[in-house]
This record gives structure tokens, sequence and C-alpha cells, in this order.
């Protein structure tokens, strides 16, 4: 096993964490909204600690799902900058930034929280597409709840743009939000060995055995789920996970409003 | 005309410290026709005529004698590659690897495998490319668990202090077992987790405030304060 490894099991054994912490304490967030308000329709950007994810949110008009003729629809996409960290490269896609995608993108769509039938601006003809950007600008761990509060934060600053006969006016914007009542809130827990913990940092997210990302809902519905690493969890695990997941992103929504 | 900076001065790359054929450059200055001019992001030191730089950033620069960290990153027939930071590997040929026999043939990865982290000696520069190291020596093995940090290569000699003073305030006031690579990778390793937390503080303080005056003193008064 590698030595940082190995080390990082021990001082988990002996009750701490590298940096001090709790296990079930976060880092300092930070949200910012609108940072980016001449391009992108709505911006904003996350810090967890010196974890720093910025999303951007873009109105399209587009011909809706043959078998949803009525409804909108969202389109994420992560990218994963070299800048944010010496693991990522230029290139394709790589399976985790397509990981984190997907895992913002379930949260979202499963919790309903978007009226996809309000995105529709002619049945079976044209409907908004909404595309959710993201990019982390420094990895320093738990990408996975800075991407899902980046993103929400951006819908949340987002204002559609005009449309005139179909085409859409970039210049002017309206003072439509896209009006969602109950923003899903992601949170993920690792496991290192029988240990569960929150809000890793880079040493933690690259030596965890496994993690699982939940988002909830302002009622505590669970939405989504997502399960990673190579190591099994057993249902008791499952359980505290869930629970140590919970009130994580009861205080993730202190931060970041209703 | 004559020096156009004080000592201790911060300078970037390109900034014109002299000019006239007063002072002579040395380390990380150059002289440009009548000028003198800053290589490197740093400190100036003026000692008489000389002007020299002490540098903030930059990447390491082996040295023949330098205790350097660094990790396997392949196992060959006849010995190992190490990265240890710089922009070429090194080598760390079997004669330099062990007290013990080797075999013809030998497994070389039960010495050493790929991603163990070595402390090591260099005993040879020989232009850019060929770095030699050692393991024979006092000190020289293959590290255990514990934490590595990774600091500015140009803040090592602050991290160690005179004589080693700065490092071994931090050993014995945080317990912790501490190596510092001149490459400026540190291993440290303690038994109690929130003293080991400390060392990594003091360390992360002496490399944010290497170039201000009274350094160990703060060092020693953050140590005292979470002790």
């Amino acid at each position: 096993m590698n030595i940082l490894k190995k080390h990082l099991y021990n001082t988990f054994d002996k009750g701490f964490r590298e940096d001090g912490r709790k296990f079930d304490e976060t880092r300092e967030i930070f949200i910012e909204y609108g940072i980016s308000s001449r391009s992108a329709e709505g911006s904003a950007r996350v810090k967890i600690g010196e974890t720093e994810v910025v999303a951007g949110v873009k109105f399209g008009i587009g011909s809706p799902f043959p078998d949803k003729p009525g409804e909108g629809s969202i389109v994420v996409n992560a990218e994963l900058l070299p800048l944010a960290s010496p693991d990522y490269d230029s290139g394709p896609p790589s399976i985790d930034s397509i990981e984190i995608s997907r895992v913002v993108d379930r949260a979202i769509r499963e919790s309903k929280c978007i009226n996809m039938k309000s995105l529709c601006v002619k049945s079976g003809e044209s409907v908004w597409l909404i595309f959710i950007d993201i990019y982390p600008i420094n990895n320093s761990g738990n990408i996975f709840d800075a991407a899902a509060l980046a993103s929400l934060a951006a819908l949340k600053d987002a204002k559609f743009p005009s449309l005139k006969d179909g085409v859409v006016d970039y210049k002017s914007r309206t003072k439509k939000g896209i009006g969602i009542v109950d923003y899903p809130i992601s949170c993920t827990v690792r496991k290192i060995g029988s240990h569960l913990f929150v809000d890793p940092n880079v040493n933690e997210d690259l030596y965890s055995d496994a993690r699982l990302t939940a988002s909830f809902t302002s009622k505590n519905m669970l939405c989504s789920l997502q399960k990673g690493g190579n190591v099994s969890v057993t249902s008791d695990e499952l359980f505290t996970m869930l629970e140590l997941a919970k009130k994580t992103a009861q205080n993730y929504r202190k931060v970041f409003g209703k | 005309m004559g020096i156009l900076v004080n000592d201790k001065d911060v300078v970037v790359p390109g900034e014109i410290l002299a000019e006239g054929m007063d002072f002579v450059p040395s380390g990380d200055v150059f002289r440009d026709g009548e000028k003198l001019v800053s290589g490197r992001w740093g400190l100036v030191s003026v000692s008489g005529r000389i002007l020299k730089l002490i540098p903030l950033s930059g990447k390491y620069v082996p040295k023949r004698n330098d205790l350097v960290i660094g990790t396997i990153e392949n196992v060959g027939i006849s010995g190992w590659r190490i990265d240890i930071g710089c922009a070429f590997s090194a080598s760390l040929l079997l004669r330099d690897a062990t007290q013990e026999f080797i075999e013809r043939g030998a497994d070389l990865s039960k010495f050493y495998d790929v991603g163990d982290y070595v402390m090591c000696q260099i005993v040879k520069t020989s232009g850019p490319k060929i770095i030699d190291v050692s393991m024979k020596g006092p000190g020289l093995r293959k590290l255990g668990p514990g934490k590595l940090l990774k600091v500015a290569p140009a803040k090592v000699p602050r991290i160690i202090g005179k004589q080693g003073s700065m490092i071994s305030m931090i050993k014995e006031m945080t317990d912790c077992k501490i190596s510092v690579g001149q490459n400026g990778i540190i291993w440290l390793v303690g038994e109690d987790p929130k003293k080991e937390l400390t060392a990594v503080d003091a360390i992360n303080l002496i490399e944010r405030e290497s170039h201000i005056s009274g350094l160990t003193d703060k060092v020693k008064e953050l140590l005292e304060k979470r002790k």
C-alpha cells in the first residue's frame, strides 16, 4: 500500500483527519452569484475550502424529444481543466468528468425541481434547452459537492433571454427566472477503512475506498444516489452514510438558502 | 548609474538592478551590456560589489551531495528510475542501491517498487540529463507511512535553518520525525495527529513568510501556542 494511503489510514484509526477536522465537519463554503453575467444567463462560483468550481447556465432553443413533445430539457457538462489539478488532462472528456456531470444531472432531473413543461415554447416544435457547464478551477477535494452546488447556484441566478420570432436575443434578458421551487442539495460521503466522513480534502479524495453521493430535497426526500470506488459498503454503512449525507446537506442548504 | 535597488528588495525577472561596471553579477543576476538584470523572482542580496538573488520560487536544480526525497517511477534490469521533482529523472544503480548481495536476475521490485518513496543522495550530475543517486549513507532509506509536503525548493534552507536550528525546533516541540529533501519534498510523521498538524502549519508558515525577518520567533510562538 502506498505510504501516503497507509498514513491516512493510521490517522483515521486514531480518530483524526489530516487537517484536524471532525469526520462530519465541512470546510467553509462560499457562494458567489452572477460572476459572468455578460456571457452566461446564469453563473456562480462555489468555494469549499480551497476547492473552487464555477458553473454557467446558457439557454438555447431546440427540438423536443419525440416522446416528450411538450417538455424542455437540461444538458449538463463538466470539464476537468488541467489548471485545476495536475491529475487532469486536456482532451476528450474523462470518465471522472462524465461521472460528475451525470451525478449533477441526475440530482436536478430526478428531484423534478425544474418544471420541464414550463420550458415548452411550441409543443412538438421548439422548447428551451438549459445547458449547465461546470468548470473546476481548483481541485482541493470534494469536487462532486462543489460542482452540484455551483450548478444549482447558476440555475438560481439564471434569467431567460428574450425570444423574438423563434430566435433568441442573447443581448436582452427578461426578468423571468427558471422558477425552481425546491433545490436538491447533494452531499458526498467517503469511506476509508471503516470510517465514514464528509468533505474530503485532496488526499482523502484520492485514497478513499468508496464514496456515496446522495441528494435531498428541502423536505429531506432522497432523490438521487451514486456509489463510487472499488470497495463495497455494507447495508449498515449505507444507512449511516445516508444519515451523514442528509445532515451535511442540511448544513449546505443553510449556506445556499432556499 | 550605480545600484538601482536596495538590499532585500523583491525583484521580478527582467528588472534592472544596477547600471555600469561597478557591480559584479552572481547567482541568478546576469549582465546585459552595462546593465545587471534579475533572472528570477527573488530578494536582492548586496554584498560589497557582488549583486546576487535569493530566489523565492523555481524548480529544483540537482546538485552533487544533495539529500532528496524521490519516488520510484520505474524498475529496470540494472537499477531504478527515481522522480526527484526536477526536469529529468535520476537513476539508482544496483551498486548504489543496497548493502545486500543481489543475485543475478533477482526481482528488483523486492527492494524498491514503483510508488515507493526514498530518501537518497545525489552522487553525480553530469550534464542536465544524467543524475545518479545513492542509497548508501546515513539516513538514506525507504520511507515508511507518513505525510508528504511539497514546498518551493528555494525555501528549503529557511525550513532547515542555520545548522538545522529551525527544523530541530519543530521536531523537538512536535515530537515528529521529519526528513527534508533539498528538492522541496518533506516527509513527516508523528504519534499524535494534532502535533503533526502543528508541524505542517509551522512548515507552511516558514514557506509563506520565509523572506520576512523575525521568522524564528513567529514559528516558536506558533509552536508554543499549539503545544
